[in-house]
């Protein structure tokens, strides 16, 4: 599971623009399988904490109402080009997984 | 077969069942213990203000024009439809997303720490045309914008 995070952070004018896709199949737990007719378990990222130097710059909380394959963007000040940046998700059913990547 | 031997047999699956038991049972603990912040009955709320008082303790929210919803009037395919949103107004805490007329209509709430500048961007999906409504925590106040996406393909079930 170590590859389902892609990041990139660039730092610009003292703003730090960080954008990340993660690989997930984030299933709301309503939709029907065609073939059985049976609902397809939840199975979604409901938490992803993005850390710098250790200190949480944002955390999102989520539902089944993000799109599959997640992206996210935000932006930050007070990082430095050569920094680290680390983002972790966790899902509903307890998996996770986290990406350490140097602002650039 | 002794009965003897049977009945060490029985034993010995028992056992081995019930370690089994143990482990399956502290496998569906944890995932509890990993996520005391994500807010459940906020998450799963069928209607936007019980959603909006779980998670931020009011549903009492002004319009403001100085948050900016950036979405897309027509979305083709509502499993992705691109979202920014982002203000000016100082002070913010955390800024959630909603889907007027998804089953389930908050979608994401984000916390922003010390240095996070008001501004997010994701993509969700959206059941059918309905607003989508940005949340804006300042202060210790609510405050919201929004802007109608017309669905032409469900994203939501069926």
């Amino acid at each position: 599971m170590a590859n389902s995070i892609k990041v990139r952070a660039s730092e610009k004018d003292g703003v730090t623009t960080v954008k990340a896709l993660m690989t997930h199949p984030m299933e709301t737990g309503a939709r029907k399988d065609s073939k059985t007719g049976q609902n397809i378990p939840a199975h979604f990222i409901q938490e992803v904490v993005c850390k710098h130097k250790g200190n949480t710059v944002m955390t999102a909380e989520w539902s089944g109402g993000v799109s599959k394959n997640p992206y996210l963007s935000f932006k930050f000040t007070g990082a430095a080009k050569g920094d680290e940046l680390e983002l972790t998700w966790t899902d509903n059913k307890g998996e996770s997984d986290s990406m350490t990547s140097p602002i650039k | 077969m002794s009965t003897e031997m049977k009945r060490r047999i029985f034993l010995k699956r028992s056992l081995a069942a019930g370690s089994v038991g143990i482990a399956a049972a502290t496998g569906l603990l944890a995932p509890q213990q990993v996520l005391a912040a994500w807010n459940k009955t906020a998450f799963e709320a069928k209607d936007l203000d019980s959603a909006l008082n779980a998670l931020l303790g009011s549903a009492d929210m002004s319009e403001s024009g100085e948050i900016k919803v950036k979405a897309p009037d027509i979305a083709e395919n509502g499993t992705v439809v691109p979202i920014t949103v982002e203000t000016d107004m100082s002070g913010v805490e955390s800024i959630a997303v909603i889907a007027s007329n998804n089953p389930v209509p908050l979608v994401a709430n984000f916390v922003l720490g010390p240095g996070a500048l008001s501004f997010v961007s994701t993509r969700i999906k959206m059941g059918k045309t309905g607003d989508v409504i940005g949340v804006v925590k300042a202060g210790g106040k609510l405050y919201s914008a929004k802007k109608e996406v017309k669905v032409t393909i469900g994203g939501c079930g069926g």
